[in-house]
């Protein structure tokens, strides 16, 4: 009796606390939700948008197209003169090489750094740490001096070679923090094995860092996908244009008058990111984690 | 041996960054005009940045604002949204991505497009207060009251990377002494300001030194949305974009030297204080 006595209340004082919980748990998830909707709902009503008649993108917040269209995307991809063929193959052909680029040149900086001995290496190292920070624009005006001089304009040029020579220190420390973290013996054993620092960097090192060679390819790929001051700067003429550039000259061009259009493309502009989004999820997550990249 | 894998990077350090911040350094002495013209002045650049360029001074007092306020908020909702997360949600992976979209995108020039839109006169904001029976209201981009708060807006909205960051640190933080908190009766908002916030310090030192740093150089949504101009009444011209006028529309390369030395010791200044008060309010735990 005492025991049928003494259940019931420890069981109301424990359900209320339960349930409290579970509610405040709904309540955050209500919060997430509702949060997240509105954040996400312009990229997707500029996604319903691009398939909607012109008229309607100005009278029609909402997600369901009520007319239905292809012809943004017909109108808006040759609306330059150029083919967006085009801009999307020079887009690709400076992304690729940029990935390619800071692949070669941080990852070897970074093995020097890493693994090998050689004089200055402190201090040289602290250089390295010294320009992660640097703003851009302290080196924008004599680049462009340095550029034009070596008759780089409207060519890839300005835009691609930085990235084979390790411009982007901070992908050098990436890697750094990378390699330090694996184990020694796996060296010295190549080592004893015969083998020279080349070879152990190609055989061993690079093979073993593919994590951090992940995450700089992914980032450089978004970087330079999205970078529009390069390209504004060196690509003047249509021809050479990257797709930012060429979404700058359509506004130009009309005005703001053809959004239909200029919706349709500024979607395609976004679907390489969102593929690399999709693919790349793991690396773009631990990548920010761990090293704050954007 | 070592140097043969040092070669792409030294010439790169030396000839694309060291080399050009020196020669950076000697022209903002100078009255270089890309054609010829190149006397040394001096401090003269300088000079006239602070006395007499009220273009200047105006452009650097936008982007304080913008960074003020924007850097704040943007962490502040990192925080909230990155706390509300970690209680151990089912679908965590799943609302990850989504807030994290908007950082992916949103420094792209199509992003830029569509705020122009969104905030334009007949644009999705003023539909959707019309559907809620507000009419009449103005077109935000064009408003010099609220072009700038556009730009910040758009800041704000890529917060999901300083969230991602706020997610890892949180992580970390031992169960334990939440718990041990909820025993001694400390209520959810006591919690939060007792133990996740100090033990959380260094990750929103981390963060806030990286979107201060970022965020004084904005330049792609400014140029977008304002056409490059920095209009209406330069309310959206960014230090970055003045420089790019100065640079590029006027030629007067020796004085967006100047100013681009000017932002180099702005960016470590503030980084500078951030270190120096983060003595104060980061707590490294295992430190006395």
């Amino acid at each position: 009796m005492a025991l049928t006595f003494a259940r019931p209340p420890a069981r109301t004082t424990a359900a209320p606390s339960a349930s409290w919980l579970g509610g405040r748990r709904l309540g955050a998830h209500v919060v997430i939700i509702l949060v997240g909707a509105v954040m996400i709902y312009p990229l997707l009503w500029m996604l319903a948008s691009s398939f909607k008649p012109e008229n309607l993108i100005f009278s029609e917040p909402g997600l369901i197209p009520t007319g239905f269209t292809f012809d943004n995307f017909v109108h808006g991809w040759t609306a330059l003169g150029s083919p967006f063929t085009l801009f999307f193959l020079n887009s690709a052909i400076v992304a690729g090489l940029s990935v390619i680029g800071n692949l070669f040149s941080c990852s070897l900086a970074a093995y020097a750094f890493a693994r090998l001995e050689f004089r200055f290496k402190p201090v040289l190292f602290a250089l390295m740490l010294g320009t992660i920070m640097l703003p851009f624009h302290v080196v924008l005006v004599p680049q462009y001096i340095l550029f034009q001089n070596l008759g780089w304009t409207n060519t890839f040029l300005p835009l691609v070679v930085p990235k084979f020579l390790a411009v982007d220190s901070f992908f050098i420390f990436l890697m750094v923090q990378f390699i330090r973290g694996l184990p020694r013996e796996l060296d010295d054993a190549a080592t004893v094995d015969g083998c020279g620092p080349i070879s152990v960097f190609w055989r061993i090192i690079l093979p073993l860092m593919r994590p951090a060679l992940a995450v700089t390819a992914v980032f450089t790929f978004i970087w330079t996908w999205n970078d529009f001051l390069g390209p504004l700067l060196y690509l003047t003429q249509r021809d050479n244009f990257t797709v930012p550039i060429a979404l700058n000259a359509f506004l130009d061009s009309t005005g703001a008058s053809a959004w239909g259009p200029m919706f349709a493309m500024s979607l395609l502009s976004l679907v390489p990111l969102f593929v690399v989004f999709l693919v790349a999820q793991k690396h773009l997550i631990s990548g920010i984690a761990t090293t704050g990249l954007k | 041996m070592a140097w043969l894998f040092l070669i792409p990077w030294l010439v790169g350090i030396g000839g694309i960054t060291l080399g050009p911040m020196i020669a950076s350094l000697y022209l903002s002495f100078t009255d270089y005009n890309l054609l010829g013209r190149r006397n040394f002045v001096g401090l003269e650049n300088y000079v006239r940045a602070f006395s007499d360029d009220p273009r200047f001074v105006h452009a650097a007092t936008v982007t304080l604002e913008y960074v003020l306020i924007s850097v704040p908020l943007q962490l502040a909702f990192a925080l909230a949204i990155a706390v509300l997360l970690n209680r151990g949600l089912r679908g965590l992976a799943l609302y990850r991505s989504v807030y994290y979209l908007p950082s992916l995108l949103g420094s792209s020039v199509a992003i830029a497009l569509l705020w122009r839109q969104i905030f334009g006169s007949e644009g999705l904001v003023n539909q959707a207060l019309a559907a809620a029976g507000l009419t009449g209201m103005p077109n935000w981009i064009a408003t010099p009251e609220f072009a700038l708060g556009t730009l910040i807006v758009l800041n704000v909205w890529t917060f999901g990377s300083p969230m991602i960051i706020f997610l890892a640190g949180l992580r970390q933080v031992p169960h334990e002494l939440y718990e041990a908190a909820a025993v001694d009766g400390a209520g959810a908002w006591t919690r939060f300001w007792r133990i996740t916030i100090p033990l959380l310090s260094p990750v929103i030192f981390f963060n806030l030194v990286l979107q201060m740093i970022h965020s004084f150089q904005a330049f792609t949504q400014a140029y977008i949305i304002s056409g490059g101009t920095g209009q209406p009444v330069d309310s959206t011209l960014f230090y970055t974009l003045y420089l790019y006028q100065k640079a590029f529309t006027d030629f007067d390369m020796g004085y967006a030297s100047a100013m681009a030395w000017i932002l180099l010791l702005v960016i470590a200044l503030f980084t500078w204080l951030a270190f120096g008060t983060s003595r104060k309010w980061v707590f490294y735990a295992g430190e006395k």
